[in-house]
């Protein structure tokens, strides 16, 4: 079953089929070399610009900004949930996430 | 390939939208089918109809644009009166208890926990006195700001409220610009003070005059693609073009059919024309706009007023805001009050409505720093307007740290802020004017809250900026705020430098209290500007001098605030939202 996916209000949500279901200015924990040096990463995710799928996986691209170090930058590919019997899943930002590497599926 | 929006948008906007506002309204929230939510929340924009962020589904903020933020007489009291109808949350706000109207740094108003099912005759009530929601969001010509004193100033050069409105008049509505690909934001000017804000507005007209045919003619020099979002501010570019009063409205016609068939549709993020004059250029510019978008010669620029800039400027001589009682050219006074972080409850502001209508014309104006302005006061009235008790609140004369406070809408409903703001805004106000000494001369002093980086409050122009971030405390993630400083317009404008960062929200008014305290020891003389003062130092010298620490300052909003439906609820987990909610506020089950 296809999944609707886009970005929403100024990069404000990640809407999955016309649901809001991430939003930035949550604090995401990132393992080390996926936004910077910091291990853990705390990240703020700041604007959403595209997401896409990968697999079953919902992944986002976004900007943000480590709490530690405050390196600001765009992250791509974040895996920002799941498709399970075609219900969206989100992961939670406190488990530490890294980034997928493939660049299948994308919706700007 | 055209974003989601724009299909959208091809599909049906503008006009069209109304009579699917009414069929949804008639009909309930539940009409609205599930995998349309998106595209018809991106449309209900276009007529101010902006959906409240996640745990407030099926409410909305509606958004009312006068042009110029002109008010006339029972437009203001039918605002409040629709407030009170039908802008009423299921929780309060312990401030600013539960009906209120929100005054928006573009001279707009604002009501939240809108129904759908309401909305038909809020409409048509908003009709009934000449008011309409038309174009105050979506992708189109948004409200028209400029001189909020328009024809009543002694500092006005050419009328900037006939052009606010003849191109509010032209521009709304009007099918070939319904359709731009983004917001679209213009100001008028026409005193010389500046206090249209042009430099922060995709199209500026500012006061000028030009030679021509041996004769001078007033009229507004041209400037195109300023505004403060996503980290990317822009002053506007001057593209050398003077209009006369009489070619205003070609112009700009010519200028938004430019950015219409020229702006980014594949990526909002690249859409505002901004950043087609980052690409082109002022002289490329007004190449295209002359040789593709107007049919007459365009004059050159006249000679501009910019060097008697007062508003938002430090310490330049003339007024820096509309605050206080100011005499008219006609002997009749307007009265400028203040309103702190832009909110106005409901029995306050029938009370402000009884007054304007009691001691003036009943015109009530909106200003650009969220103030309202009570315009033809005669001289012997204004005694007794002042010593009204409403007034002791919305004063003509309060302290500095109220008068300079901006805050935008804050994770109380909106999407994109990362940090509360309004109530925030207010206890830091109250806590600085109860705490801190203002250094000897400084009458004016702009601390703008905005919650994100969308820059609604303006934070970039201000002298003590302050910008929705987060850090860590103690180990948790806290609601924290980015500092700027020296920020402000004038002749040479000037955005704040970030000088702190991810400070936590608590230590602020403490970290304020230290920079001013230093700022007084460390300054050349009482003459010395803020601005100036932070304009001839480098950043590092400056971060030594903020020195963030907890005070007595109690902040309730440390926690995330965005992950609650509401955040004064007192059970305020998402989980324990009302919404979404029938029109008699019945919370809806969900499917799940």
């Amino acid at each position: 079953m296809a999944i609707a996916l886009r970005t929403l209000d100024d990069g404000a949500w990640i809407s999955v089929d016309d649901s809001r279901r991430v939003s930035v200015s949550d604090v995401w924990t990132l393992s080390r070399g996926v936004f910077c040096e910091c291990e853990p990463a705390y990240v703020l995710l700041e604007g959403f610009f595209g997401t896409g799928v990968d697999g079953s996986v919902v992944v986002a691209d976004a900007v943000g900004q480590c709490l530690e170090c405050g390196t600001r930058d765009s992250i791509d590919r974040l895996p920002v949930g799941r498709i399970v019997d075609g219900e969206f899943k989100p992961y939670s930002p406190e488990a530490v996430q890294s980034t997928l590497e493939s660049d299948a599926g994308r919706q700007a | 390939m055209p974003s989601d929006v724009e299909q959208w948008k091809d599909e049906l906007y503008g006009t069209d939208i109304r009579a699917e506002i009414e069929r949804f309204a008639e009909e309930g929230w539940d009409a609205i089918p599930d995998d349309e939510h998106d595209a018809w929340f991106e449309r209900f924009k276009w007529y101010g109809l902006y959906h409240q962020r996640a745990g407030q589904e099926s409410y909305f903020m509606m958004r009312i644009g006068p042009p110029g933020g002109v008010l006339e007489p029972g437009q203001f009291r039918e605002i409040v009166e629709i407030a009170d109808d039908f802008s009423r949350g299921p929780a309060e706000n312990p401030v600013f208890g539960n009906g209120w109207i929100d005054v928006t740094t573009r001279q707009a108003i604002q009501l939240h926990w809108i129904r759908l099912e309401d909305v038909p005759e809020i409409f048509d009530r908003l009709e009934s006195v000449g008011l309409s929601t038309v174009q105050a969001c979506g992708d189109s010509w948004r409200n028209i700001v400029g001189c909020p004193v328009a024809g009543k100033d002694k500092h006005e050069h050419v009328d900037a409220d006939a052009l606010a409105t003849e191109l509010h008049d032209t521009f709304k509505r009007n099918e070939a610009h319904s359709n731009l690909p983004r917001k679209w934001k213009v100001s008028v000017t026409g005193c010389d003070e500046g206090c249209g804000q042009g430099d922060i507005n995709d199209l500026a007209f500012e006061p000028a005059e030009k030679e021509i045919d041996g004769e001078t003619v007033t009229g507004y020099n041209i400037r195109v693609g300023g505004g403060l979002s996503r980290n990317e501010p822009r002053f506007a570019r001057d593209i050398d073009v003077f209009a006369t009063p009489e070619q205003a409205v070609d112009v700009a016609g010519g200028i938004s059919a430019l950015f219409r068939d020229n702006g980014d549709r594949e990526n909002r993020y690249n859409a505002r024309i901004k950043f087609l004059m980052d690409e082109w250029g002022p002289e490329k510019f007004r190449e295209t706009l002359q040789e593709e978008f107007v049919d007459f010669e365009l004059h050159t620029a006249g000679e501009d007023l910019r060097e008697s800039y007062s508003y938002n400027a430090g310490e330049a001589d003339g007024k820096h805001d509309h605050v206080g009682v100011h005499e008219q050219p006609d002997g009749n006074y307007y009265v400028g009050l203040n309103v702190l972080v832009g909110r106005i409850g409901v029995d306050e502001a029938y009370d402000l409505a009884d007054a304007a209508d009691e001691y003036g014309s009943g015109e009530v104006r909106l200003t650009q720093r969220q103030n309202i302005v009570f315009t033809d006061v005669p001289e012997e009235n204004v005694d007794d307007l002042r010593s009204e008790d409403v007034l002791e609140h919305y004063s003509p004369d309060p302290h500095p740290f109220q008068r300079g406070s901006i805050a935008c809408t804050g994770t109380e409903f909106c999407s994109l802020s990362i940090v509360e703001t309004k109530n925030r805004q207010v206890r830091y106000a109250r806590w600085l004017v109860d705490n801190v000494e203002l250094p000897d001369g400084v009458e004016n002093f702009h601390v703008h809250l905005s919650g994100c980086t969308a820059s609604c409050a303006q934070p970039q122009i201000a002298d003590v900026s302050l910008r929705g971030m987060k850090t860590r405390k103690d180990g948790e993630p806290v609601e924290a705020l980015d500092i700027g400083l020296g920020g402000g317009l004038g002749e040479d404008p000037q955005f704040a430098a970030w000088i702190a960062e991810r400070v936590p929200a608590d230590e602020v008014p403490g970290a304020i209290a230290n920079l001013l305290e230093n700022f007084e020891e460390a300054r050349d003389s009482e003459a010395q500007s803020f601005r100036e003062f932070v304009a001839e130092r480098e950043d590092e010298e400056l971060a030594d001098l903020i020195e963030p620490e907890e005070t007595d300052y109690d902040d309730p909003f440390m926690h995330n605030t965005k992950r609650t439906w509401y955040p004064y609820a007192e059970e305020d987990d998402l989980d324990e939202s009302p919404a979404p909610a029938q029109a008699d506020g019945t919370p809806i089950p969900s499917d799940d």
